[in-house]
């Protein structure tokens, strides 16, 4: 299977971990079968919820190689259904449904939400939530939330198997007592970096951030930020 | 030898006729009674006390007053159902200005007034208020137009009115002191909803008047009432039935939840809950105390997740109505299958209509529903996947289902498991649920499907389709089939002008049919407007370009609405809206 040339290099490429997540990609052969139901606006979600080895968060050049692949075959095979006639002359010679498959654009109207309940839904400042290990996703409203003990206490209830660990030198660790493991609370920020949660003040961290991850705390070793202090 | 009706009419005073009349439950039934003689039209229409106008294009406004004399209440819907959702241009129409001018010439005694998805201006609202003595109720639905000033002429001149019910409508917030226009001697209000109101409300002001209507039943605030002052309203008015809440949010302060857990532990008689703006779970246990009583309860607007969504639903063990959004997930609804005995209406919403939803509300989770309330009939579900075997199964525990909307997100999507098309699910429901009265389908579905609505749903009024089906047959089989059907609605479907044109007659008893982004051309819409001069034949096109008189047979048309008329083309049409 050979991949069309990747449209959306990371523009920041961390030179430690992510190559050694992309090398562990190439051999990882088994995907499951990408179902239609899933959403294709982003291929990245797909990836968040995919069983894979390796972390998540790095791989993003990767999936949206393979992902764009699959989605314009399988617009293809279904054939034009957005019935957009926009770009047809005025005069009508134009032929219906003659156009090469196109990303995914929103369509006019689909689902059927109303406009009013669909604004009442944007104020929502919602990111997923993905924890290490568990089988779907949450969501949280970042904007429910007046700071970082908040957070960490809603995220506490949202997956109820985590207490929360406090150091002395002002990390938190969400710590599953069953077996002990820790978890680190992490963020995609707008330029797709991933940081540990709590470096930034609350209000930038609203605004920046775009999905949290509990990562367990060996796997977060390699997040820069806090590099430098250990 | 059967007595001559005129001869039997006049046997009894009108008076008896009129009495009589009023035992027939619908306005179908009077209408049929009307029909059978001059008698009983002249009894029927001097007696008929409410109009119901589906359509506000398919009769004149003054021949409506005129028919019916002595009306007190009326209801007019205006734009097509896929307005919602933005595939009606703007300006189409719906104007509700010539309406109320002749129901004010010709109705003053009007008493109820409810308009839906139509364009109501300030002026209009002027109108109402001075022309109606008698005026009690009066309903905005999907409506757009107006503003708080309009509502303030309502305020200031409607002495007895009972009931101001607006519903998601949009509307320009210019006079912010609206309320404030009800007079002190004001008293008489059962009903206030203010729930889509975009500004601010001047609370101590909505407070005198919750303490003087002592009548008051209904209070549905907006999202900006906060939750300090919701609890100084919740004391002002503890007789109220249906609650909606403001926006249900904020920081956790003890004192706030101790005082808003004994105000709604005071509510006797609360049987309906909604509002609940971005409920975060630290207030929501504050509502438990009314929760064994509800009745209907309306969290789609409430950010809260599981487990706490949960917590809330299953204390609501009188539940007949629960609308709510996908952060229920599989194990919610499965908890809401064994508490709430009751449910008669399930709505499930997406979070985030754009984006992958939680995996973890799917199939399953109607099936639940469907198999543990006994009393369900009304279902509309969105979620991303679905199964023939889940859609049969919900067809078999549930054949008195009369409402089933169905979307899945994702246009065209298979049985996730077998990779089949929908139809053996959808036809599962209709061929069980003969009692279907509206049908809503998605997913992946081929002719098939049609064939079995047409030829089972008997009872099926309205019927909305799209991304389905392969060939004109599909069309075919709906309008040929389907007795009962009132309003059809279809969007990006495979179907052309053969069904269209084949089916020409049936459009005439139906409501109104919308078709767009199908396979239509110009000629036929023309066909069928030369064939049926008492339907209208709009074509609605957005990029308002050459005329179509002058355009070819084989256009395109991206955009049909056709819909029965007495009235003939409308005179409002805007540049977007060629009638044919």
């Amino acid at each position: 299977m050979s991949f069309p040339p990747n449209p959306n290099p990371n523009p920041n490429p961390r030179p430690n971990a992510r190559d050694i997540e992309e090398e562990r990609e190439t051999e990882m052969s088994i995907e499951t079968e990408r179902s239609s139901t899933e959403s294709e606006v982003s291929g990245l979600d797909y990836e968040e919820t995919a069983l894979t080895l390796g972390l998540p968060g790095g791989k993003r050049g990767f999936s949206e190689t393979v992902n764009l692949g699959i989605k314009s075959s399988l617009i293809e095979a279904r054939g034009d259904s957005s019935g957009d006639r926009s770009d047809e002359s005025p005069d009508c010679n134009a032929s219906v449904a003659e156009k090469p498959p196109a990303p995914k654009a929103r369509v006019v109207g689909w689902p059927p939400v109303r406009s009013y309940r669909k604004n009442a839904l944007k104020s929502c400042t919602f990111v997923k939530v993905q924890v290490d290990g568990a089988p779907y996703l949450r969501k949280v409203d970042l904007e429910a939330y007046r700071g970082y003990e908040q957070l960490l206490v809603a995220l506490q209830e949202m997956f109820s198997c985590f207490t929360i660990r406090n150091y002395p030198n002002e990390e938190r660790k969400l710590v599953d007592p069953v077996n002990g493991t820790e978890y680190v609370p992490t963020y995609e920020d707008k330029d797709g970096d991933w940081m540990l949660v709590g470096d930034v003040p609350w209000k930038m961290f609203v605004e920046s951030c775009k999905r949290l991850r509990l990562m367990k705390s060996s796997e977060a070793v390699n997040l820069a930020p806090r590099e430098a202090r250990r | 030898m059967p007595p001559h009706p005129e001869w039997t009419a006049a046997m009894f005073p009108d008076e008896v006729w009129e009495h009589v009349f009023s035992f027939l439950p619908s306005d179908a039934d009077r209408n049929v009674a009307a029909a059978s003689c001059h008698a009983w039209l002249r009894i029927e229409r001097r007696s008929r006390r409410r109009v119901f106008v589906g359509n506000c294009y398919a009769v004149a406004p003054a021949v409506a007053v005129a028919r019916f004399p002595e009306a007190r209440a009326v209801e007019v819907k205006g734009k097509p159902h896929f307005a919602d959702f933005d595939l009606v241009p703007g300006d189409w129409g719906g104007g509700a200005d010539e309406w109320v001018a002749a129901m004010a010439e010709g109705w003053p005694q009007l008493e109820e007034l409810r308009f839906k998805r139509m364009v109501v201006s300030d002026d209009c609202l002027e109108v109402i208020a001075r022309s109606f003595r008698n005026f009690r109720v009066l309903g905005l639905a999907f409506c757009e137009g107006f503003s708080t000033a309009g509502l303030a002429a309502v305020a200031a001149n409607c002495r007895n009115l009972r009931v101001l019910d607006l519903q998601e409508n949009v509307i320009e917030d210019n006079c912010s002191h609206w309320l404030s226009h009800f007079p002190e001697s004001f008293t008489s209000l059962v009903h206030l909803n203010i729930a889509c109101l975009p500004g601010e409300v001047n609370v101590p002001v909505l407070e005198r008047l919750v303490s003087r209507c002592t009548n008051l039943k209904t209070l549905k605030l907006n999202h900006a009432v906060p939750l300090e002052k919701l609890v100084i309203l919740l004391r002002k008015a503890p007789q109220l039935v249906d609650l909606g809440t403001g926006r249900f949010s904020g920081e956790h302060h003890l004192d706030l939840y101790s005082k808003l857990e004994s105000a709604f532990t005071g509510y006797k008689s609360l049987k309906s809950l909604s509002g609940t703006w971005e409920a975060v779970p630290a207030y929501l246990p504050a509502v438990y105390s009314v929760c064994e009583g509800l009745t209907s309860l309306n969290l789609s607007y409430a950010t809260t997740q599981n487990p706490e969504l949960i917590k809330l639903v299953s204390r609501c063990k009188s539940l007949q109505r629960l609308w709510v959004m996908d952060f229920i997930e599989d194990d919610g609804l499965a908890a809401v299958a064994s508490s709430c005995k009751l449910l008669q209406e399930l709505r499930v919403f997406p979070s985030d209509p754009y984006g992958p939803q939680p995996v973890s509300l799917t199939e399953r989770g109607l099936v639940a529903i469907s198999a543990g309330c006994p009393m369900l009939h009304s279902v509309l579900y969105f979620c991303n996947q679905m199964t023939n075997a889940a859609l049969i199964a919900i067809a078999l525990n549930r054949p008195n289902l009369t409402r089933f909307r169905l979307c899945i997100i994702e246009p065209q999507t298979p049985d996730y498991l077998t990779l089949q098309p929908l139809d053996a699910g959808f036809s599962a429901i209709v061929e069980s649920c003969k009692d279907l009265r509206r049908l809503s389908v998605s997913g992946l579905l081929t002719d098939r499907v049609f064939k079995s609505i047409g030829a089972y749903a008997d009872r099926l009024e309205m019927l909305s389709v799209a991304f389905a089906g392969d060939s004109d047959a599909g069309l075919h089989y709906i309008l040929s089939g389907c007795k009962s059907l009132r309003k059809l609605e279809i969007r990006d479907c495979p179907f052309g002008d053969k069904p269209l044109l084949a089916n020409a007659a049936k459009l005439e008893t139906m409501r109104s049919l919308w078709m767009s982004s199908c396979s239509l051309t110009l000629g036929a819409c023309k066909l069928l407007a030369r064939k049926m001069p008492r339907l209208n034949v709009e074509i609605i096109d957005e990029r308002r370009g050459a005329s179509w008189d002058s355009r070819p047979d084989d256009c395109p048309v991206e955009k049909l609405y056709v819909y029965r008329t007495v009235a003939g083309p409308r005179s409002d049409t805007p540049s977007c809206v060629w009638t044919v």
